[in-house]
């Protein structure tokens, strides 16, 4: 296998997964947004929804970005042992990000933190964002996640004495949903790690909030039944979309956790939007692929 | 809720007469102002400087278009609300000294713009946050970019509408606040929701 081949098939691939990602809504988001249109009873809240729901549509058919902030773009990717060629991966998945900008435009977002000088290409130190994971095999798989500035902004990290356990972690979720009110676009999906340090707890979060499919069920069974718990919880405090009040203000709340220091209990807190950008390539080791949601 | 079809320039009667959760579909002309444009606007105000659109019954929409220059010509792609919370520095000014009658954006904004609209007679409605192409589908034109010094997203865009909406009213004229209410009842159920929850 030529490895400039493989090269450009992976730069395809992720070229096809980001113009996916930012047009079409994954499948198991629009269904959860349809279902909480037919059951909102307040009709503030779902003249929000009613026109989410025609936003999502307008994007399909004409083949525009969901929402004008098309993110930072995050790379989650699991590469094979096998998989030919690991050297090209992160060339490929930057070159995409450029192309990307380009062509379908995307807001060009990256920015100096301190200088705010603007690549114009979504590029940057640490952008887009590369996280690779090994695993068994011979193929390639990533997913990419435009992710938006309004739901990262009332992301959270807590640090409460350890010996408070489940119960610190019930009020800090609580806290931040309150606390982000209508700024991050709900109804929102809340991801919640636990455990693991400071860095964990926030990656895991994210990971839970932008990769879970909703409706999956948390493999953990105390964990599940928390997840539902805080659900109802959450939904109770009435927010509702955009903030206009309402029955419905998270979609999910999706848990992950990591062992931890006996010491610490880092709860991180991840907001994700109602326009959930995310699209998966895989790709063999010949350099075909294929694009889903 | 009763939805009404409204066209620009608007009169203190039409907006007067509109409650919290009414819904507006509006038509005319409207004027996107983020942060920088505010800042400007004020100090132009305060420097007795002319600015370059007239707002009396006119609207401002918290917004950073996406265009692209298409035959010498704008296009809108996508045209979203960001965050009116930002604004609430300079709003209360601007309505009172320019006569704005509806200032559209996301998430709410606070007393102080709230007393604005009850004293001099405006508006604030919540347009759907990132619904981005709902808005461009509406923009029939771009009238004229003005301040476009301030970079693309930051410019005063004067745009041509047509059934822009759904608009909720959030702010009207009796000093309701809907946004800071259901932020008000909510904080207002924490304990009890903790309770149930057995973590306090
Ligand atoms: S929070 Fe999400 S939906 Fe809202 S403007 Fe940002 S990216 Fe778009």
């Amino acid at each position: 296998m030529n490895t400039r081949i493989l090269e450009e098939a992976i730069e395809r691939a992720a070229l096809e997964a980001i113009t996916r990602s930012v047009i079409y809504i994954p499948p198991d988001v629009k269904e959860a947004l349809k279902r909480i249109y037919s059951e909102e009873e307040s009709e503030s809240s779902r003249s929000q929804i009613g026109a989410i729901l025609r936003n999502i549509e307008l994007a399909e058919r004409m083949k525009r970005p969901v929402c004008q902030d098309t993110g930072i773009l995050l790379y989650y990717v699991r590469v094979g042992y096998e998989f030919p060629s690991i050297k090209i991966i992160e060339k490929s998945l930057v070159n995409a990000a450029k192309v990307a900008t380009k062509t379908i435009p995307l807001r060009p977002n990256t920015v100096n933190p301190l200088t705010g000088r603007n690549p114009g290409d979504n590029t940057g130190r640490y952008m887009p964002y590369i996280n690779i994971e090994f695993i068994d095999g011979d193929i390639l798989e990533f997913t990419v996640v435009p992710k938006g500035g309004g739901s990262e902004y009332v992301s959270v990290l807590y640090m409460p004495p350890p010996g408070e356990g489940v119960k610190a972690i019930k009020r800090a979720v609580v806290d931040a949903v309150l606390r982000a009110g209508p700024m991050p676009c709900p109804p929102t999906i809340v991801g919640v790690g636990i455990g693991g340090g400071a860095d964990i707890a926030l990656h895991i979060a994210k990971k839970a909030a932008c990769l879970r499919r909703l409706g999956s069920p948390n493999p953990a069974p105390e964990l599940d039944k928390l997840e539902r718990e805080l659900y109802v919880a959450l939904n109770e405090l009435g927010i509702g979309a955009m903030g206009v009040g309402g029955r419905f203000t998270v979609l999910a709340v999706h848990i992950d956790y990591a062992y931890r220091h006996p010491a610490i209990l880092p709860i991180g807190i991840v907001f994700q939007c109602w326009a959930v950008r995310r699209a998966t390539a895989v790709v063999e080791p010949n350099g075909s692929y294929k694009v889903f949601q | 809720m009763t939805v009404f079809h409204l066209r620009t320039p608007l009169q203190v009667e039409d907006v007067r007469k509109l409650r919290v959760s009414d819904v507006i579909y509006l038509s005319g002309i409207i004027v996107t102002a983020r942060d920088a444009a505010h800042r400007r606007m004020i100090e132009h105000l305060r420097n007795g400087r002319p600015i370059p659109v007239d707002l009396n019954g006119g609207v401002i929409y918290h917004c950073g278009p996406v265009v692209e220059r298409v035959d010498n010509e704008w296009i809108v792609i996508s045209g979203g609300p960001t965050t009116s919370a930002r604004m609430e520095l300079y709003e209360a000014d601007i309505i009172r000294h320019f006569g704005v009658r509806l200032i559209i954006g996301k998430g709410g904004m606070g007393a102080k713009t709230a007393q604005a609209c009850r004293e001099f007679g405006a508006i604030y409605a919540t347009f759907t946050g990132g619904a981005g192409v709902l808005a461009a589908n509406a923009i029939r034109r771009v009238v004229k970019a003005e301040w476009l010094d301030l970079g693309i997203p930051e410019a005063l865009w004067i745009l041509e509408v047509e059934n822009f909406g759904p608009l909720l009213v959030t702010i009207d004229t009796t000093g309701r606040n809907l946004t800071e209410e259901v932020i008000e009842m909510a904080k207002n159920r924490r304990d009890e929701i903790l309770k149930k929850l057995e973590a306090i």
